[in-house]
């Protein structure tokens, strides 16, 4: 990264740091909170349903996917393997962040709810490892915002619209393919590594559900198996 | 049945979530499962860019997105900071959607 705030992310290796750097993220998990809540509500789903779900699940793009496969008139079975597939990424993703965490299996599989996407991404530091401290503390803005987004958007029935009229759903690959850039400076095996799983993931898109292509990326990172050159 | 998909989906992203951390963290982990896992991150951060660029449900499009995350890359080479280029690919997107 190049940008004076990117600098300022990286060096400070605290909670507080990664707070501060998840700021713009919580206003948008805000917004997207929000409009959950007005969706879960337009579903009939009242008040109380969407923000349990929140706050025990805490897990954006699953609920949403819940809420379209069950508005669609899906049934239980489907939502919940739609959801799943979709936060099947933080499989791997916990793997990446695994020998950063403190203590005992309990408290680490605890230490592991702090997955999101932002965070994670946030708090690489390229070539593999990560920051504990920053990752947590990236996560903990952004669930509270996830929940009061909920509230909000559940209790107003209408508040902002559709999010995607503010352009708010490409934050996020956007964000992605900053942290993707520093990724390839660690060699040319990452390189190799980002075309195999972007060639995987696109030519998956159409024929597996959502949270599959990414999944299936994954096994691009088998190329480490290979003798360094 | 909403509560059974609520609870079932916060059970199963729990564990998701805690399976890495438990089975991977806390031991010495052989030097080629390492490299493995110091490339997920690259893996990871390409096909979501993919998938969220240019995946609509099942569908491939070239739409409002890929320009928005386009004028971000630009950016971004020509050292613009990150957040910056952020702002600049959601306001693309939105400006395509609202006047195209």
């Amino acid at each position: 990264m190049e940008g004076m705030e990117s600098e300022s992310m990286k060096r400070t290796g605290s909670y507080l740091g990664g707070a501060r750097a998840s700021l713009p993220f919580t206003l948008v998990t805000l917004v997207l909170g929000i409009s959950f809540g007005v969706l879960a509500r337009s579903l009939g789903w009242g008040i109380v349903a969407p923000i349990v779900f929140s706050v025990i699940a805490f897990s954006g793009s699953a609920q949403f996917a819940v809420a379209a496969v069950l508005g669609a008139g899906g049934g239980a079975l489907a939502a919940i393997l739609a959801a799943v597939l979709i936060n099947a990424r933080f499989g791997p993703m916990g793997v990446t962040v695994a020998p950063y965490l403190k203590g005992g299996p309990l408290r680490r599989a605890l230490e592991g709810q702090a997955v999101v996407d932002a965070s994670w991404a946030l708090a690489s530091r390229g070539g593999g490892r990560f920051d504990r401290e920053f990752m947590i503390g990236a996560t903990l803005p952004q669930a509270v915002a996830w929940i009061v987004g909920t509230a909000i958007g559940a209790v107003s029935g209408n508040l902002v619209g559709n999010p995607e009229r503010l352009g708010l759903d490409v934050i996020f690959p956007t964000f992605f393919l900053v942290l993707l850039a520093e990724e390839l400076h660690s060699g040319r095996r990452a390189v190799a590594v980002a075309l195999i799983a972007a060639v995987l993931a696109l030519t998956l898109v159409p024929f597996t559900p959502p949270g599959v292509p990414v999944i299936a990326a994954c096994a691009a990172a088998l190329l480490g198996l290979m003798r360094s050159p | 049945m909403l509560w059974v998909v609520i609870v079932a989906v916060a059970l199963a992203s729990a564990a998701i979530k805690a399976a890495g951390p438990v089975l991977v963290g806390g031991r010495e982990l052989p030097q080629r499962v390492t490299a493995v896992v110091a490339l997920l991150a690259p893996a990871l951060l390409a096909a979501l860019v993919v998938s969220e660029t240019f995946g609509e449900d099942r569908d491939l499009v070239l739409d409002e997105r890929a320009l928005g995350v386009a004028i971000a890359a630009i950016a971004l080479a020509l050292r613009a900071p990150v957040l910056l280029a952020v702002a600049l690919a959601a306001a693309t997107t939105a400006l395509v959607r609202a006047f195209v």
